[in-house]
């Protein structure tokens, strides 16, 4: 940074000056980084605001009630925890199949909260948990950003993290997921991971081990990053970056991060047996294989080297090739290759589809569609290429891991659509980078016209008004400048003496564009801001606000608030007995667990299909068949969803093909086709006899014509086929306001059976048997 | 014949000037190589004792092994970074390279005393 005042006693003004301007930027990063904190806070508020501090959904009541647990009776009993609430009557290992990162960090701030002195329920830390964790993710963004292109971009990735509708649908204040730490985990791991990378200490290794053993204890997600981190340093070993500090940065991440894995019940033995593991050591042997390699070469001569090669390679090969082959064998012999479903599902987009429904089944699962990717990324969508571009540029270690990142995180966001919150980092960082460079562009053409140089006509305008041009401008500037070099020669070295707060060395050339089409750029560039923040917020406050919970619509009437799934679980908690079992499916096994208090049968971890598909064939079943069902599992209340009288679309007879489905997987008597007429899923007169007299219809639809007289499903958009029917094995106890939840209850078997099973016409031949007589013509002794 | 020989000569070319270029290594390296070497052969002996008797109880054959190949990696790190001819790590001071490698051993110890069971 050469000055053109030639004086000594000028040199130290500029000193400090640069110390004060350096010095001003830091509080000023500072501050807007506060600010960044609270609107990530601030903009997740409004479910809040617009409902009330409650929890949201159904994973969260899980979550929540585990929790619960685990601030009344402390950690030891939460590591032990048998429930027997759920899953009847085979129960649940809690202590070893709960990812415990997400509750072991709210019981933590509230015992401490406790501790100080301020009492806040659990209900609201857990509330709460999401919002403060996406303000440090944001930090997170910003400091790992910073490692890969400096302050600027990591402020603005910061920024646009803060805001992302993807990030904040899985983060609104009472959703109470694993996600809403884990993204933290995911960018600080990451972040970590760089800063060794770039810095190459072993202080940062230790605390990269670490981060990800809080990553692993919060999400199953964690295993993206123990095989895009090999990912990357296989590239940066393939296209010889390989060094030390490459070395540091994953050897020990690999030996730590296992062990402290396996510390996770969860996933204990499996984070050595398991295939999503293998790469890691896979890449651990070839990084000491290289490291080997170099350090050889570095303590022979060149001679004496090619011969060592040609020596290891004769014998090695052999070596390798019986190894290699020892282990394909090994892995080739699991049926899936040793894979779990879930990732199996990942990698092979069909395969749930085929193997298992149950996976399938579930709408996160599912994969995106386009529009889903301007819903949640809005802006960044066309940002994200020329972010690619600029991490090019130059192409340092870091910009070569975001360039990975992204790359991975795209694929896997196209084959479910709830890994575009893996997505949704990447798309920031690499937006954060485009934004700033292009903001850095146009405002040094701007500050090196500003002094009255006359600008050079000569320069290429190739930019248009308007601002889908930015992204080109990136690739554009490289053909501009090479091909003005020999006319802005003489200019040129003017230019340099003058101090650029970011001057990097390679940069000789110096870019200036047309003062006005700069000031109109940047224009462009703040409205699409703008754009972003309003779409943003809106995205916020309308779509991913609703705690599912609570439903509201609105009709001239004003505002109605639809509270039926509360005032169902408040009934059964307060007019069943403790120990009474209910059978609902599965989406409600948590709610039910969290809310009334009554054992399920079971629940949304749906970890054991069988169980699954037996309530999926009570469902499907008719009456005596489904009531022999239930009554083998000792329930005594049967749940039903059903949105028929006031429009709710996600209820139980839309889920029934499902279940059909299901419970046909494991009991071959149900059959999919008997429930559809020519292919197609009625409920009106046209539908089939076995759908008809199935369970679910019967008591979704019992007494449903009283309503209105003709049976108007309001979902189904038709009469309903089946109206006047009396219910021969359940009794109906309750039924909400909507009639969105209604509950029935068993009927108990009878003392006394008053004649055998049979028709009157073929009782009345046999009477002189026995003296118990029959009733008159009734066909079903229940009744 | 010939090509036996020479390859032979090469073998025994190659292996004096291995010895000669390592014997020029200084002793503090040297110490941290017969260390991490010492590390290694105790790997060795717990896999070949696992493969002899049986693998349970699992986690702490799998603490010993990973403490082993832990020290082993953590104190190629520390060669690394103590290394005089590393052009990357010449502004770094030893002292600051060996406080990194304890608090990173303390860390993977306090995780194998756990796990050990």
């Amino acid at each position: 940074m050469a000055a053109p005042e030639s004086s000594a006693a000028a040199v130290p003004t500029l000193y400090t000056n640069n110390a004060l301007r350096n010095a001003f930027g830091g509080v000023l990063a500072f501050f807007i980084l506060l600010l960044i904190g609270v609107m990530a806070f601030s903009i997740r508020l409004f479910s809040v605001i617009k409902y009330e501090s409650v929890i949201h959904e159904f994973d969260p009541y899980f979550n929540y009630r585990v929790t619960q647990f685990l601030a009344k009776n402390g950690i030891y009993e939460f590591w032990n925890w048998f429930d027997d609430r759920t899953w009847y009557p085979l129960g649940r290992v809690i202590g070893g199949t709960v990812y415990p990162g997400l509750t072991l960090t709210a019981g933590t701030i509230w015992w401490l909260l406790n501790s100080l002195n301020i009492p806040l329920s659990v209900e609201t830390v857990c509330v709460f948990t999401a919002p403060i964790f996406s303000a440090f993710a944001s930090w997170a963004t910003y400091l790992l950003t910073k490692e890969v292109k400096g302050t600027g971009a990591g402020l603005t990735a910061a920024a646009l993290l803060a805001m992302v509708p993807s990030y904040i649908s899985r983060s609104v204040a009472g959703s109470y997921d694993n996600e809403a730490v884990a993204i933290f985990a995911l960018i600080f791991t990451f972040y970590l991971y760089i800063k060794t990378l770039n810095t190459g200490s072993l202080f940062y290794a230790t605390l990269n081990s670490i981060a990800y053993f809080y990553m692993v204890c919060s999400w199953g997600g964690y295993t993206f990053i123990i095989n895009l981190i090999p990912m990357h340093v296989l590239l940066c070993i393939v296209t010889g970056r390989f060094s030390s500090r490459l070395y540091i940065a994953y050897a020990p991440l690999v030996v730590l991060g296992t062990l402290l894995a396996a510390l996770v019940p969860v996933v204990g033995f499996n984070a050595v047996m398991t295939s999503e593991h293998f790469a890691s050591f896979l890449v651990f042997i070839i990084l000491h294989v290289v490291a080997f390699v170099y350090y050889i070469k570095g303590i022979l001569t060149p001679k004496m080297f090619k011969v060592a090669v040609t020596l290891v390679v004769s014998v090695g090969l052999a070596v390798c090739c019986a190894v290699i082959a020892v282990l394909v064998a090994l892995v080739a012999s699991s049926p899936t290759k040793g894979w779990s479903g879930r990732s199996l599902s990942l990698l092979d987009p069909t395969y749930a589809s085929k193997y298992i429904p149950i996976i399938a089944s579930v709408s996160e699962h599912q994969p995106p569609t386009w529009p889903s990717y301007f819903m949640d990324i809005n802006v960044l969508a066309f940002l994200v290429p020329a972010g690619i571009i600029a991490c090019f540029s130059p192409l340092s270690d870091a910009s070569s891991f975001v360039v990975l990142y992204i790359a991975t995180s795209v694929y896997f966001s196209g084959v479910m659509v709830r890994l575009m919150l893996v997505f949704a980092p990447a798309a920031c960082i690499t937006s954060g980078i485009a934004l700033s460079q292009a903001f850095d562009v146009f405002t040094r053409s701007i500050k090196f016209q500003l002094p009255g140089i006359a600008s050079n006509t000569e320069v290429d305008a190739a930019e248009t008004s308007s601002s889908t041009a930015e992204a080109q401008n990136d690739v554009e500037k490289s053909e501009e400048t090479s091909k003005n070099r020999p006319s802005k020669k003489s200019k040129k070295k003017e230019k340099e003496e003058k101090p650029l707060p970011k001057a990097k060395a390679e940069k000789k050339r110096l870019l200036a564009l047309p003062l006005d089409s700069s000031v109109i750029s940047l224009l462009l560039l703040i409205l699409l801001g703008a754009l972003y923040v309003v779409h943003c917020v809106w995205a916020a406050a309308e779509a991913y606000s609703a705690p599912s919970i609570v439903l509201t619509s609105r009709s001239h009437d004003g505002l109605h608030v639809f509270d039926d799934f509360r005032e169902a679980y408040a009934w059964l908690r307060h007019n069943t007995d403790v120990d009474d079992k209910v059978a609902s499916w599965w989406d409600y096994g948590y709610q039910t667990t969290a809310m009334a208090n009554r054992t399920v049968i079971v629940d949304n971890n749906t970890w054991n299909n069988t169980h699954i598909a037996t309530v999926g064939t009570a469902m499907s079943s008719p009456e005596k068949a489904a009531w022999e069902i239930f009554h083998s599992l000792d329930v005594k209340y049967v749940l039903v969803v059903f949105g028929g009288l006031v429009g709710y679309p996600s209820d139980d007879i839309n889920k029934f093909l499902w279940m059909v489905r299901i419970g046909g997987g494991v009991f071959p008597h149900i059959k999919e086709p008997d429930y559809l007429r020519d292919g197609q899923y009625r409920i009106d007169s046209q539908a089939t006899p076995t759908m008809l007299n199935c369970l679910m219809y019967k008591l979704s639809y019992y007494r449903f014509v009283e309503t209105d007289g003709k049976a108007f499903d309001r979902v189904r958009q038709t009469e309903i086929g089946k109206k006047y029917f009396k219910l021969t094995h359940f009794e109906e106890v309750f039924t909400t306001h909507h009639w969105m939840v209604r509950i029935y209850k068993l009927k108990p078997p009878k003392n006394r059976i008053r004649g055998k099973t049979k028709k009157p016409k073929t009782k009345t031949s046999t009477t002189s048997s026995r003296a118990k007589r029959s009733g008159t013509g009734k066909k079903n002794p229940w009744h | 014949m010939a090509r036996e020989k020479s390859s032979k000569d090469n073998a025994q070319a190659l292996f004096h000037s291995l010895r000669s270029a390592y014997a020029a290594t200084p002793v503090n390296l040297k110490i941290i190589d017969l260390y991490v070497g010492f590390a290694v052969f105790t790997a060795l002996i717990q896999v070949v004792y696992m493969a002899s008797v049986g693998s349970f109880p699992f986690n702490s054959f799998l603490s010993g092994v990973l403490s082993c190949v832990g020290t082993a990696v953590l104190a190629v790190c520390l060669r690394i970074q103590v290394n005089k001819e590393n052009k990357e790590f010449k502004d770094l001071p030893p002292e600051r390279a060996f406080a990194d490698f304890v608090l990173c051993n303390l860390v993977l110890h306090l995780v194998i005393m756990n796990f050990l069971g």
